[in-house]
């Protein structure tokens, strides 16, 4: 690793996926993601990389089809109003089992909603988000070194499995500047025998293509699609546990909501309450097991979010409602207090007793 | 210890660039620290403050909802958020441009004519710099020896003859 520097949680991004390998960047600006773009833009000229600002966010995530389809690292990034514009490519992508990565530095919604930060998107980034059966594997970053480290890993993991990675970030997330080291090792690149990149005459035409007109042969594609997200189900779920060994009340947060959550956590913790936090660090596959663990040792769960309540589905989902999840939000662009979850902590402390 | 520093003031004022120079200070000190600023349709003249929170553990929250020492350089953000300092802390006010003195007694105060004290120097540019210099003498947030290498961090080589009197202005804080 190298030395640490200061960075904003949207520099950090740019420069770890070059560091990845991804020499090709498309996208459209959007606050408050814009100096992801501003990296790349000054970088990517230097290192022989594309950057190129497109006309629009559709445009941008059909070049990332594009040079995926060529076997390239590619990425795009956008803020939540840019990533619904890009749900069409999204989905061809994936039915046409391509890599790429794509960062939401969400904001709040719906429409053009507001700049400040959210976390209002996870139905969007966790359920497919654009048409047809599919899912992303979502990695949710809750500081600017994880910024870093999870772009990588993005990269790898959308190679491995032939599939499209989001990283799930927000407004605070990309903003906010904290020491970060950057990987100096080579990037893991791995054979693509699948990419479009002319067969010099020497093998069968490689396709790459979303559309199947006959229904048996669509139906296969789906199928097959899904034996993979069973085993990255089973395999790729990621989290942290924090202070959950003795644990009572288990508070489940991501991104900004666990680094707020965190200190309300401790503050509970030195006030006598049996808490701890499992943070999610994929929310797709999303860490079931531990959840569902924890179910049986805890008295209740309380998703902290910047949202109306998403997450929280996915813990019912994951405990089987075997223990009452409760609710701490704000939203549109508003973000909790460590003293709002505290508050939560405590009533779900006193409701139990 | 975990020192939660909010500073704020006009854009242009230099309140970011003010919270940027303490990240690399407490960087280079190998301290924890996180910096965020506010972020929006945001311009010169208009409104501007950043969270810098510096620690011996990992930084939880990065949002400073009550600061222990707050720095402002205009009347709005005083009045704003001097009800939000933790009783104890410190409040740090530029006196040439905030003329009332703040209602609480539960709180250090240091007035600073960093404005004019600015011009004095000829670097008028550089109010910020000097309420820093006065904020680290009084609070020790980050030590002050070898304060100049923090200014290589933020200073660009493009820029590096604007070191010395950035130094000059923290200096006249620091001494003030």
């Amino acid at each position: 690793m190298s030395e640490k520097v200061l960075m904003k949680g949207n520099e950090a991004i740019a420069e770890a996926a070059i560091r990845a390998g991804c020499l090709h960047y498309f996208g459209y600006p959007i606050t408050p993601q814009t100096e992801l773009a501003a990296y790349m833009a000054k970088r990517m000229p230097k290192i022989g990389g594309t950057f190129l600002q497109a006309e629009s966010e559709i445009a941008a995530i059909n070049m990332v089809y594009g040079v995926s389809s060529a076997g390239k690292r590619v990425m795009t990034s956008s803020s939540s109003p840019g990533v619904s514009l890009k749900q069409e490519g999204i989905s061809y992508i994936a039915g046409a089992d391509l890599p790429a990565l794509i960062v939401n530095v969400q904001r709040g919604g719906p429409g053009l909603g507001g700049i400040q930060p959210s976390q209002s998107d996870y139905f969007q980034a966790t359920k497919g988000g654009g048409h047809g059966d599919y899912h992303l594997i979502v990695l949710t970053p809750a500081s600017v070194q994880e910024m870093a480290d999870l772009v990588s890993l993005a990269f790898d993991l959308a190679d491995k499995y032939r599939m499209p990675a989001m990283l799930l970030a927000d407004g605070t997330m990309g903003q906010m500047m904290e020491p970060v080291e950057l990987p100096d090792e080579a990037p893991n690149m791995i054979e693509k025998p699948w990419a479009v990149t002319g067969t010099q005459m020497k093998r069968e035409h490689n396709i790459v293509n979303s559309l199947y007109l006959v229904p048996e042969e669509l139906e296969k594609t789906n199928n097959e699609r899904f034996e993979r997200y069973k085993y990255i189900e089973e395999n790729e779920a990621r989290y942290e546990s924090f202070m959950m060994d003795d644990a009572e009340i288990c508070v489940v947060a991501f991104g900004i909501a666990a680094r707020v959550s965190r200190n309300a956590v401790v503050e509970a913790r030195k006030q006598g309450i049996k808490v701890g936090m499992i943070r999610p660090i994929t929310v797709w596959p999303f860490p079931k097991k531990p959840l569902a663990e924890a179910a049986d040792k805890v008295k209740s769960f309380i998703s902290v979010e910047l949202s109306m309540g998403q997450m929280i589905e996915d813990i019912k989902l994951a405990t089987s409602c075997k223990k009452p999840v409760d609710l701490c939000y704000r939203v549109g662009g508003m973000i909790p207090s460590p003293e709002q979850v505290l508050e939560s902590i405590k009533k779900a402390a006193g409701g139990n007793e | 210890m975990t020192t939660q520093m909010l500073i704020a003031g006009f854009g242009g004022q230099g309140v970011l660039f003010a919270g940027k120079f303490l990240a690399y200070k407490a960087l280079l000190e190998d301290k924890q620290l996180s910096w965020l600023p506010s972020y929006g349709p945001e311009m010169r003249g208009g409104t501007a403050n950043c969270s810098v929170i510096v620690s011996d553990e990992p930084v939880g929250s990065p949002i400073v909802s009550k600061p222990d020492v707050l720095m402002v350089m205009n009347l709005p953000s005083l009045d704003k958020y001097e009800d939000d300092v933790v009783p104890g802390g410190y409040i740090f006010v530029d006196s040439t441009l905030i003329e009332r003195k703040i209602k609480r007694d539960d709180v250090k105060v240091f007035y600073i004519p960093a404005t004019k004290l600015a011009k004095d120097i000829d670097a008028p540019t550089l109010a910020n710099m000097i309420m820093i210099g006065k904020v680290i003498k009084e609070t020790g947030i980050v030590p002050y020896d070898n304060i100049d290498k923090a200014l290589d961090k933020v200073v660009s080589a493009r820029k590096a003859n604007l070191k010395e009197i950035n130094f000059k202005a923290l200096d006249t804080g620091y001494n003030y």
